[in-house]
């Protein structure tokens, strides 16, 4: 009887979860008409000159926009749970939250608007900055601070949420012990908070590095905006897709799709067994 | 946990507890209060103005209702209609795999919750491994194989993968384990019901929380989810109104000067746009705070 319960959803598992990666694995070790082919889509993709180049992209976009989503939404959390007054806490916590309803291709478009120092609300400040036109701010350089700019916009408050729910667990009479044996706010928010944060930080981490190696959506709309300023290859699920569609190599697509996949299962893998988050009896 | 700390002789402590100490805290607030919030003010606020408005007025001066209605008759007469069938199209997929999210996810979380069968582990740690990749990661691969059994370009391929949602049978699987006592369901059982009965009469009936969080998450993926519906659907009859802002944005001449024509589209037309694009996600987000919370802390260990 438990199988007609799980009957619809692992049938849809096996559709949408299994036989994809399988057929994924077929089409990366065999050539374009059925043969064995080794690795040498692999060696075919990654020779590619535009494959190192987007890794590039894709990592050094990375390491911005981890580095500064762990500790800004650590800090602002922290600060935000300092707060005494209710509805301002709260208040904040929305504002910081609702962009988050923005995903996608609306957070990019919205930060278009605002990146064009024509029709921007912060047009002075990026003159300021010395950015006096579109193109001038979409040059190749500033490409990764940008994307870590809109998804920490887009991705930062549900975070900043979370982990305010997170130290609300904290149990009082542990801050209150410390606050009596003299600890100040900074050292609370140091040798306890931090410490009991860990496991939701190092998820936050493990999620966000894991999306964010499936960059795509914001090159995207930013090359067509900037008539291919920004390349249509920029980002490693962008050559994927210009392999499917453009070059009509499944193989080659398959083959890269397949590293991405691969890199994600593994830190989601990781997680699962090691993160101490997840229930799984 | 060392909470017992003794200040030594000479150590400096650092303290936010003064009044330097708040005053940079609340200089940091703000300007964070400042960045999330100046980009949707103004978005909403551009939707109102005319196209020279938008770029002589100051930015946060607020248009009028006749720019507001200008701009609607723009962009919902831009091409023939087609962005009401974008919208159509969003709704149809997002509601559609709803509604099949939940009648596969429901039963499966109270299944491996509450009954016991063979291939459950497996299944259960298949769907959390599924549940912590992006769901971009199986965009092209689920491409790749629906494009052998030609179902590309159906509502089909974007609607039945958004219903593998993993997540969901996660939020349900934690419900059931902690929230329905085993006893109660032994009870029913000797009391002559079967499983099914059990199923529809006893943990149905006390699910409502949990349906109500597995459809907030899968409506707010699925409405915004963009790559999948970029890739499956090559037509634009069949856009959601996500991938129909590329057309639109690819018609504004600000961002791409060989559109000029009779079909182009001014900023606030395409801000407008963007505004309907997350209109019901916005109104869904303004209410779901705490689900945020729920979903995402559960089965979260208890420190």
């Amino acid at each position: 009887m438990s199988y007609g319960f799980v009957a619809l959803y692992a049938a849809l598992t096996v559709a949408f979860g299994i036989l994809p990666t399988l057929y994924a694995v077929y089409l990366a070790f065999t050539t374009g008409e059925g043969g064995f082919a080794g690795l040498d889509n692999f060696t075919k993709v990654i020779g590619d000159f535009r494959f190192l180049p987007a890794v590039g992209h894709v990592a050094f976009y990375l390491v911005i926009w981890l580095v500064s989503l762990v500790v800004l939404v650590t800090l602002l959390a922290l600060v935000v749970h300092t707060i005494r007054w209710r509805w301002l806490s709260s208040t904040l916590r929305l504002v910081f939250y609702l962009p988050g309803a923005l995903a996608g291709a609306s957070s990019v478009l919205l930060w278009l608007f605002v990146l064009d120092p024509t029709a921007s609300p912060v047009g002075g400040l990026l003159r300021f900055l010395g950015l006096d036109s579109f193109v001038q701010v979409i040059v190749p350089g500033n490409l990764p601070p940008i994307f870590a700019i809109i998804a920490f916009w887009t991705g930062a408050g549900g975070w900043i949420v979370i982990m305010y729910g997170a130290l609300n667990n904290i149990s009082l009479e542990v801050i209150e012990a410390a606050r009596i044996d003299g600890a100040g706010p900074a050292q609370i928010a140091w040798r306890i908070q931090l410490p009991l944060l860990r496991k939701w930080i190092s998820y936050m981490g493990i999620m966000s590095l894991a999306a964010g190696t499936q960059l795509f959506v914001e090159p995207q709309l930013l090359s067509q905006a900037s008539n291919a300023v920004v390349p249509n290859d920029y980002s490693l699920n962008q050559l994927a897709y210009q392999y499917a569609f453009q070059q009509n190599d499944f193989n080659g697509a398959a083959a890269i799709s397949l590293l991405l996949l691969v890199i994600a299962l593994v830190l989601s893998a990781f997680f699962v067994m090691r993160g101490g988050l997840f229930e799984t009896d | 946990m060392t909470t017992r700390q003794v200040p030594r002789p000479g150590t400096r402590r650092a303290s936010v507890s003064g009044w330097s100490g708040r005053t940079i805290m609340a200089v940091v607030v703000l300007v964070f209060v400042l960045f999330f919030a100046i980009p949707i003010v103004w978005l909403l606020l551009a939707s109102t103005k005319s196209a020279r408005g938008l770029l002589v007025d100051n930015p946060f001066a607020p248009g009028s209702l006749g720019g507001l209605t200008a701009n609607s008759e723009a962009l919902f007469g831009f091409g023939e209609g087609e962005v009401t069938t974008w919208v159509g199209n969003s709704a149809l997929y997002a509601v559609g795999a709803l509604v099949i999210t939940l009648i596969a996810s429901i039963p499966a979380g109270y299944a491996m919750a509450l009954t016991r069968f063979r291939f459950r582990r497996l299944l259960l740690i298949l769907t959390l491994v599924v549940m912590l990749i992006p769901n971009t990661a199986l965009v092209l691969p689920i491409f790749l194989e629906l494009n052998t059994v030609g179902l590309i370009g159906s509502p089909l391929s974007v609607i039945l993968p958004m219903s593998f949602f993993p997540f969901g049978v996660y939020l349900t699987y934690i419900y059931f384990s902690t929230s329905i006592p085993r006893d109660l369901l032994a009870a029913a059982r000797v009391d002559g019901c079967r499983e099914f009965q059990v199923f529809t009469r006893i943990a149905l009936p006390l699910a409502a929380p949990i349906v109500a969080l597995v459809a907030f998450f899968s409506f707010v993926q699925s409405w915004n989810n963009f790559f999948l519906p970029f890739v499956m659907l090559p037509s634009s009859d069949g856009y959601p109104i996500q991938v129909g802002l590329t057309s639109l944005l690819a018609s504004t001449p600000a961002f791409n000067p060989s559109s000029a024509g009779t079909q182009s589209i001014q900023l606030p037309t395409l801000a407008l746009a963007t505004v309907i694009s997350v209109l019901p996600v916005l109104i869904v987000f303004l209410f779901s705070q705490r689900f945020l919370v729920a979903g995402m802390t559960a089965g979260g260990t208890k420190e």
